[in-house]
C-alpha cells in the first residue's frame, strides 16, 4: 500500500492553460484529440445501444408487436453500422492509441498532429450523414449492404449512409498512416522495437489493417452509390454482373475490420494483465509478432462470410482453411496471458476484471469462430443467431471490455484521477453478468435454427429471447454506471499522482494528467519492457 | 546543412527525422491508393475473365490515338516533376516554378484530351445508361467495360485534378522561395503522388486500350 | 538530408525508355498474340513501374523501410486479386450434378 504523501494535481499540464471552445476544436495536442474522440464515440455507443435496446425490446415477443418488418431492417442495420463504424473501429486506436502512443514512445506529438485533428474532423462529418440518413428513413439494408438490394431495390438512404462510411473510412486511413509513421520514426532513443509496450505492437498491427483494407471498402461503397445514382454498375445483374463481386470486395475490407476493433484490445489486455499480475508478459516476443500475424492473415479469410453465398466449393475450401490458421496468433496470445497470470501475484482492481472477462469471452468468441470456419457447420448456422452471439462474444465481451479495461486503466493518467474502485468493480460485475445472459442464450438459439435479422420467430424460442432481453437490460445499466461515475470522478475522485498502479511503460514517468509536451525532457529507455520484479524488489 | 528557412515542426527532432516522417507517411498513402484503386482493378479482372470477346470487342472502341498520347504527356509531365524536385535540390528557384507549372500545363493537357474521348464516347451512345448501344452479341460484356473504362479513367481523372491543384501551391510556394536544397520536402512529397497517378495510368492504357490485338 | 542528385541525363534516359516502351506496347498490340498479348501488356507497364519508382521516384536511394512499404502495396493489391479470382476461376470445376 501506498505510505507516500497525497499525491497534488500538477500545476501546468495539457487541460490546463488554454481554455475555450477554440483550444479544443483547433487543437493539435493529441491528448485533447483523444479526448474530443472520446466524447464522439460515447455519444455513438449510446446511440447504437438505443437501437439495441428496441431490438431486444420488439424480440420480447415472437410476432413482432412493436415495429414493422422494414422499421426492424432499419434497427439492426443502423445498430450494426453505427456501433462497428462509429465507436468499435475507432474506441481504441482514436482514443486510447492517440493518447497514449506518442507518450509510450517518449515523444511530443503524432508524427503528423494536423492529419490527426483533421482525421477527427471527418469523423464527425462521416457521423453528421450518418444521423442524417438515421433521421431521413433509416437504412434497411444490413450493415453489409449486400447488392442488388442496396444498389437497386432498397428505398431507405442508402446513399446518405454509404457516404457517411465512405467519409469516416477516412479517419481510420489517416489515424493508421499516423500511429504507422510515428512508431518508425519518433521513439525514444534507446527505445527498440522490442522494448516496445506490446500495446504499440497491437495499434502497429491494427493500422496496417485500416491504411490496407479501408480504402477497398471506400471504392465499393462508391460503386454501390453510382449504382443507385446511375443504375447501371459492376453489381448490377442486368449487365451480367456479380452480386457476389460486391460481397468479395466488401469482406476483403470488412473481416479484416474485425480485427481493427479486437487487436487494439488484446494490447491493452496485454499491458493490464502484467501490471496485475506483477510479472511480465510471458513470451513478449510471440505476443509482439502475433499481432502482426493476426493483421496479415486476418486478410486472406474473408470468403468465410460467403460459404453458402454462390462461391465456388474450392475457394470455400481454401478460406475454411485459412481462417483455421487465423485462430492460432490469437490463442497463442491467450496462452501466453495466461502463463503470464500463472504464479503471478494477481490483484483484482476494476482494468484486471475487465481483462480476466476479455480472456474468458474472447475465447468463447474465438472458438465458436472455428465451428463457423468449418464449411460443413457454417451451412447450417449461418445466418443464424448463432453467428449474432459468435460476434458479440467477441466485439462485446471482447472488444468493449478491454476498451473498459484501458478506460479505467489509463483514467487516472488522462484526468489525473482515480474513479471510485468498488463501483467500478461492481460495474464490472453487472456488465459480466448481463453480457452473458444476453448473449449465450443466442448461441442455443442460433443452434436451433432460429435465424438473424427476422423479428418473428418460432413461439418456442420465446424463453431464450426473453433471457436475452433481459440480459440486454442488464448490460445496459452496466454501461451506465461508468459514464455516471467516471464523470463523477473528474471532480470528486482523489487525486491519482503519477503512477497509482505502480505499472511500468513511459507514460507513468510523467505526471498525471501529462504536461502538453508530455515530458519535461525526453525520455532515455535502457530497461526491458514489464520488469515488474525489479521494480517490486527494489 | 538545415538554414534558417528550414521549419521544422514542434514534434520532431531535428530536420531528418522531419523529411523522413513525411516520406514515409507519402508512401503509406501511395500504399493507400493502390487498394483504392484495387478494387476498380478486381472488378475489372473477373469481367475481363468473365468477358473476353466483349472486352476486346469493346476496347477497340477506344481511340488509340488520343490514349497513346494521352501516355506520352503523362510519362513527360513525371519527367517536368521530377526535374523540377532537381532544380529545388539544386536551388534553381526559377527552374523549379518553370517545371511545375509545365506538369500542371501537362497535366491539364491530358485532362482536355481525356475530356475529348469523353465526348467522343458520349456522341458514339457508348457512355453505360439508357443511351448505350452496341450492336451485336457482345451488349452486356461490352456496357460492362465501358462502365469499367469510365469508372477507373474517371478515378483517376479526380485525382489529377487533385494533383494540379497540389502541384499549383507548390509552385506558388517555391516561388515564393519556400524550398531551399536543404528543405524542399513539400515538393519531393507532392512528387511522389504525382508519378503514382502516372503508374495507374501507365496500367490502365495496356488494360483499356490494348486489349487483345487490333489486327 | 542525404538526397541523392540524379544528373539530368539519368533523368532524361528513363523519360526515353519510357517512350520507348510506350511504342512497343503499342506496337505489340497490333501483333496478334492471343493470350500473350495482355502478358506482355503487362510485363512492359511493370517495367515502366519500375522506372518510374526507382529514377522518379527515387525508390533506388530511399531506404528499406520504403521498399517494404512499397512492396506492402502491391502484395495486398496481389492478394485482393488472387482470392478473389479464385473464386470467380474455380465456379465451374468440375461440374457439379444439377450444374
Amino acid at each position: 500500500m501506498n505510505t507516500e504523501p497525497t499525491p497534488l494535481l500538477p500545476r501546468e499540464h495539457y487541460l490546463s492553460g488554454q481554455y475555450g471552445v477554440k483550444s479544443w476544436l483547433l487543437t493539435t495536442d493529441h491528448k485533447r484529440i483523444a479526448l474530443l474522440y472520446l466524447v464522439s464515440v460515447t455519444l455513438f455507443f449510446f446511440l447504437g445501444g438505443i437501437y439495441a435496446a428496441l431490438i431486444r425490446l420488439e424480440l420480447l415477443t415472437p410476432y413482432g408487436r412493436f415495429v414493422s418488418d422494414e422499421n426492424y431492417n432499419k434497427l439492426f442495420t443502423m445498430h450494426g453500422l453505427v456501433m462497428i463504424f462509429f465507436f468499435l473501429i475507432p474506441s481504441i486506436p482514436a482514443v486510447l492509441g492517440n493518447f497514449f502512443l506518442p507518450l509510450m514512445i517518449g515523444a511530443r506529438d503524432l508524427a503528423f498532429p494536423k492529419i490527426n485533428l483533421a482525421s477527427w474532423y471527418i469523423y464527425v462529418l462521416g457521423g453528421i450523414f450518418t444521423v442524417t440518413a438515421a433521421v431521413t428513413g433509416g437504412v434497411d439494408t444490413g450493415w453489409t449492404f449486400y447488392t442488388p438490394y442496396s444498389s437497386t431495390y432498397s428505398n431507405s438512404a442508402v446513399i446518405t449512409m454509404a457516404m457517411g462510411v465512405f467519409i469516416t473510412g477516412f479517419s481510420s486511413i489517416f489515424t493508421g498512416l499516423n500511429f504507422i509513421v510515428t512508431t518508425h520514426k519518433m521513439r525514444a532513443p534507446g527505445l527498440t522495437w522490442f522494448r516496445l509496450p506490446l500495446f504499440v505492437w497491437a495499434l502497429y498491427g491494427t493500422s496496417l489493417i485500416m491504411v490496407l483494407g479501408t480504402p477497398v471498402l471506400a471504392i465499393t461503397l462508391a460503386l454501390v452509390g453510382l449504382e443507385r445514382i446511375f443504375h447501371v454498375g459492376i453489381f448490377n445483374p442486368a449487365m451480367g454482373g456479380d452480386p457476389l463481386l460486391f460481397q468479395h470486395l466488401f469482406w476483403f475490407y470488412s473481416h479484416p475490420a474485425v480485427y481493427i476493433m479486437i487487436l487494439p484490445s488484446m494490447g491493452v489486455v496485454s499491458e493490464v494483465i502484467a501490471c496485475f499480475s506483477r510479472k511480465k508478459i510471458f513470451g513478449y516476443k510471440f505476443v509482439a509478432f502475433s499481432s502482426l500475424a493476426i493483421a496479415v492473415l486476418g486478410f486472406l479469410v474473408w470468403g468465410h462470410h460467403m460459404f453458402v453465398s454462390g462461391q465456388s466449393v474450392y475457394a470455400g475450401m481454401v478460406f475454411s482453411i485459412l481462417s483455421f490458421a487465423v485462430a492460432i496468433p490469437s490463442a497463442i496470445k491467450v496462452f501466453n496471458w495466461t502463463a503470464t497470470l500463472h504464479k503471478g501475484a494477481v490483484i483484482y482492481q476494476t482494468p484486471m476484471l475487465y481483462s480476466l472477462g476479455f480472456i474468458g469471452l474472447f475465447t468463447i468468441g474465438g472458438l465458436t469462430g472455428l465451428f463457423l470456419a468449418t464449411l460443413g457447420v457454417d451451412v447450417h448456422v449461418h445466418d443464424t443467431y448463432f453467428v449474432i452471439a459468435h460476434f458479440h462474444y467477441i466485439m462485446v465481451g471482447g472488444a468493449v471490455m478491454g476498451y473498459m479495461s484501458g478506460l479505467h486503466y489509463w483514467w487516472p493518467k488522462i484526468t489525473g484521477r482515480l474513479y471510485p474502485e468498488s463501483w467500478g468493480r461492481l460495474a464490472a460485475l453487472i456488465i459480466f453478468i448481463g453480457f452473458n445472459l444476453t448473449f449465450f442464450p443466442q448461441f442455443v438459439l442460433g443452434y436451433l435454427g432460429m435465424p438473424r435479422r427476422y423479428h418473428t420467430y418460432p413461439p418456442e424460442f420465446q424463453v431464450l429471447n426473453v433471457m436475452s432481453s433481459a440480459g440486454a437490460s442488464i448490460l445496459g445499466v452496466g454501461y451506465l454506471l461508468p459514464l455516471i461515475y467516471l464523470i463523477w470522478s473528474l471532480r470528486y475522485g482523489p487525486v491519482a499522482g503519477p503512477n497509482p498502479w505502480r505499472a511500468t511503460g513511459l507514460e507513468w514517468q510523467t505526471s498525471s494528467p501529462p504536461p502538453t509536451d508530455n515530458f519535461l525532457e525526453t525520455p532515455m529507455v535502457a530497461d526491458e519492457p514489464y520488469n515488474y520484479e525489479d521494480m517490486d524488489s527494489a | 546543412m538545415p538554414d534558417s528557412r528550414t521549419i521544422i515542426a514542434h514534434q520532431f527532432d531535428d530536420p531528418v527525422q522531419q523529411h523522413e516522417s513525411s516520406m514515409l507517411g507519402m508512401w503509406v498513402f501511395l500504399a493507400t491508393e493502390i487498394m483504392f484503386f484495387g478494387g476498380l482493378f478486381a472488378g475489372y479482372t473477373v469481367y475481363r475473365v468473365v468477358h473476353p470477346a466483349a472486352f476486346e470487342a469493346a476496347s477497340h472502341h477506344l481511340n488509340l490515338v488520343l490514349g497513346a498520347l494521352n501516355t506520352g504527356v503523362l510519362l513527360t509531365s513525371s519527367l517536368t516533376m521530377a526535374l523540377a524536385v532537381r532544380s529545388a535540390q539544386t536551388g534553381k528557384q526559377r527552374n523549379t516554378v518553370a517545371f511545375l507549372i509545365t506538369t500542371m500545363l501537362l497535366g491539364a493537357a491530358f485532362l482536355s484530351i481525356k475530356g475529348l474521348e469523353y465526348y467522343q464516347k458520349y456522341t458514339d451512345h457508348l457512355v453505360p445508361g439508357t443511351s448505350f448501344s452496341f450492336p451485336g452479341p457482345h451488349s452486356h460484356g461490352a456496357e460492362m467495360f465501358f462502365y469499367l473504362y469510365f469508372a477507373m479513367t474517371g478515378l483517376h481523372a479526380i485525382h489529377m485534378i487533385a494533383g494540379i491543384g497540389v502541384v499549383g501551391v507548390i509552385a506558388i510556394q517555391a516561388a515564393q522561395g519556400r524550398f531551399t536544397p536543404a528543405y524542399y520536402t513539400p515538393l519531393e512529397v507532392t512528387g511522389l503522388y504525382w508519378h503514382f497517378v502516372d503508374i495507374i495510368w501507365i496500367f490502365l492504357f495496356p488494360l483499356l486500350y490494348l486489349i487483345g490485338s487490333r489486327v | 538530408m542525404t538526397s541523392h542528385i540524379a544528373p539530368v541525363k539519368l533523368y532524361l534516359t528513363v523519360f526515353i525508355a519510357l517512350l520507348v516502351l510506350l511504342a512497343v506496347t503499342v506496337a505489340a498490340s497490333y501483333v496478334p498474340l492471343g493470350r500473350f498479348n495482355v502478358v506482355i501488356g503487362l510485363m512492359i507497364a511493370i517495367t515502366k513501374t519500375f522506372l518510374v519508382m526507382l529514377f522518379f521516384m527515387h525508390v533506388s536511394y530511399s531506404g528499406r523501410l520504403v521498399w517494404v512499404y512499397v512492396g506492402v502495396g502491391f502484395f495486398w493489391l496481389a492478394i485482393l486479386l488472387a482470392l478473389t479470382m479464385a473464386d470467380f476461376l474455380t465456379r465451374w470445376w468440375p461440374p457439379f450434378l444439377g450444374r
